[in-house]
């Protein structure tokens, strides 16, 4: 095993183990919610690395080197410019905030009443004629709680890109159906484990859990084993002792 | 008395499964019929539910990815492998050659599996028993293989994040070859039952169909697509594990109808038995494992990476905030987006074509319910 893997692991393994017991509350770990600020942010990395060294006091050589080893915790992203992004700036102007690549992926961040305009110009304007996926992240701690993920494909151009808003909670996005109809479950989807509402959808309903289910699965403060007891007790007849 | 009863309604609801061996699973249909004509279709999706993407978030990238052999349980080995690279495009890093020929290996016999499956069930679906005694004498001989590899058949859990676990098993390479050669002929068998059977043609040609455009508004992707006549595959489009290094064809078809979809399954089954021929001559030697360390912790950050699985495009979405543990956890099910054509493909219908259309777009419910 190589030396710089060293420091990483050791680091990795007490913190680790603190994260397992996530299982049984809800995630409000500080180190699962911390990059959540970060990332809207892009700032204060420290204040997420410091547990690190402190779990582990004995091994003070490995101790010392690992403020350089660490990856800060934001996303290291390299600005995207391409022509797309110049006709997009031009045309949306200040509506899209980021332009951004990491891992070669490119993405970019629009305020949240522009994306069906950017994604019905992104297909009649640039061919991104296939709607891959659409989904949501959740960040308790930010402000705007969610992040909506958009990905789309352009089978003439052989490119994937991804455009990401960030809404507030009870803010309800207008569905892509028109442009796209793909969108119709997946919208369903996001609405059944995040609580999304999307305007003016065709069918806004559940879609995997029943109708009658109680909260959102996906979001962070829904914790794994707290089911919804009275749907399960009503329907099913069991008690499930949780 | 009132003065119309459901007698004197012209639409008629009809519920198709869950429990209905037609469906593939517990997948429900609400068909709204015109007499035999279908007015309408409903999908009642969920049963099979269990929250793939919430324990995804409860768990260590590793722990994780046994779990992903559950939703296509009979693509696992696909799974796996979409998976493992998610999981390396995080960490910047790639699986070893030897490692990514391995796994070109058992993807593609394993989509072998999974079409014959299909083309087994499809089959009795329509009324022809026979095929599913074949396709599941040539599919045992494929679990074989898993099972000698990695000692599980269908939930497999073949690679890890980073490589492999497992060597090569000694004779694995010429275990594979006597399956190839023996296999061709066979699907010409299957040919000769089936592609100029009349009662199979007149059951499938132009029932169900789904044009280039409509697959692409609709998000359908797979055989599905190819057999709209749009020559897509991201094996070739962009290609992973090394699939650029390997000479295959995409099998298309013009009309997007059912018939069609089985012409394009059987020909990939022959373009897998392709490339699993010349992946096994040139296994280059060196580790199958990258070093990745035994922790797998990504770097913060995102990354969307997909590939072709038997059914489509099967992705994944991972958010990672620096931790063991994914932040968020999507998987793209082709099935689940494939099946939403469902509508669009049996309006104006007969109840009988539902059963064909069902089969043909290949759904596996565990993979849509995730």
């Amino acid at each position: 095993m190589a030396d710089e893997n060293q420091p990483d692991q050791t680091a990795g393994a007490p913190e680790g183990d603190a994260q397992q017991p996530k299982t049984t509350p809800p995630a409000e770990t500080p180190p699962a919610a911390a990059p959540a600020t970060p990332a809207a942010e892009g700032a204060k990395p420290p204040a997420v690395k410091k547990p690190a060294p402190a779990a582990k006091p004995a091994a003070a050589a490995h101790g010392e080197k690992k403020p350089a080893a660490k990856k800060p915790a934001v996303m290291e992203t390299t600005p995207w410019e391409s022509d797309l992004t110049k006709l997009l700036a031009e045309r949306f102007g200040g509506a899209i905030t980021e332009f951004s690549s990491y891992v070669g992926q490119n993405f970019l961040v629009a305020a949240p009443d522009s994306v069906v305009a950017i994604v019905e110009f992104l297909r009649e304007e640039a061919d991104f004629d296939y709607l891959v996926d659409v989904t949501a992240v959740d960040y308790p701690q930010r402000p705007e709680r969610f992040d909506v993920v958009y990905v789309l494909y352009s089978f003439a151009r052989n490119e994937r890109i991804r455009v990401k808003t960030r809404i507030k909670e009870d803010y309800a996005p207008h569905t892509v159906t028109g442009v796209h109809p793909t969108a119709n479950w997946l919208e369903r989807e996001v609405y059944d484990m995040f609580g999304i509402r999307f305007a003016e959808h065709p069918d806004m309903k559940r879609i995997l859990l029943p109708d009658e289910w109680e909260g959102y699965p996906l979001r962070k403060d829904y914790s794994i084993i707290n089911m919804d007891n009275r749907w399960v007790k009503d329907n099913l007849g069991i008690d499930s002792g949780q | 008395m009132p003065e119309t009863t459901f007698l004197d309604a012209n639409e008629l609801v009809l519920n198709m499964g869950p429990q209905h061996p037609s469906t593939h699973g517990v997948l429900r249909v609400i068909l709204k019929l015109d007499g035999e004509k279908i007015r309408g279709t409903e999908c009642v999706i969920g049963y099979l539910h269990r929250g793939v993407e919430k324990i995804g978030e409860n768990r260590t990238y590793q722990m994780f990815a046994p779990y992903v052999d559950r939703m296509d349980y009979v693509a696992a080995v696909s799974n796996g492998l979409g998976y493992c690279l998610a999981v390396e495009k995080l960490l910047n890093t790639e699986a070893p050659p030897r490692a990514q020929v391995v796994r070109v290996i058992l993807t593609e016999l394993n989509r072998i599996a999974s079409h014959l499956l299909w083309l087994g069930t499809h089959a009795l679906d329509i009324g022809a028993i026979t095929p599913l005694f074949y396709v599941m004498r040539e599919r045992e001989e494929i679990l074989n293989i898993f099972e000698a590899y990695c000692g599980a058949r269908l939930t497999t859990h073949a690679f890890r994040c980073g490589g492999l676990q497992y060597e090569v098993y000694d004779g694995m390479e010429q275990q594979a070859k006597r399956f190839c050669k023996a296999f061709l002929p066979r699907v010409d068998e299957y040919e000769e039952l089936l592609s100029e059977n009349r009662i199979w043609k007149e059951r499938l040609i132009n029932v169900g169909i789904l044009t280039g455009d409509e697959c692409k508004q609709y998000g359908v992707t797979g055989p599905v697509l190819r057999a709209a006549g749009v020559k897509w595959d991201i094996r070739k489009a962009l290609p992973y594990s090394g699939y650029e290094k390997y000479d295959f064809e995409i099998p298309t078809r013009q009309n997007g109808d059912t018939y069609d979809r089985y012409m394009v399954r059987i020909q990939e089954m022959r373009q897998s038995v392709r490339i699993v021929e010349q992946a096994v001559e040139d296994i280059p030697s060196g580790p199958i494992m990258a070093k990745v360390g035994k922790i797998v912790k990504p770097p913060v950050g995102e990354a969307y990476v997909s590939i072709e699985a038997p059914k489509g495009e099967l992705g994944y979405f991972i958010v990672s905030d620096g931790s063991t543990q994914p932040y968020r956890l999507r998987v793209r099910p082709p099935s689940f987006i494939n099946l939403q054509a469902l509508e669009r493909m049996s309006r104006g219908a007969l109840v009988a074509d539902v059963v064909a259309i069902i089969g043909t777009i290949d759904i596996v419910l565990g993979e849509i319910d995730r």
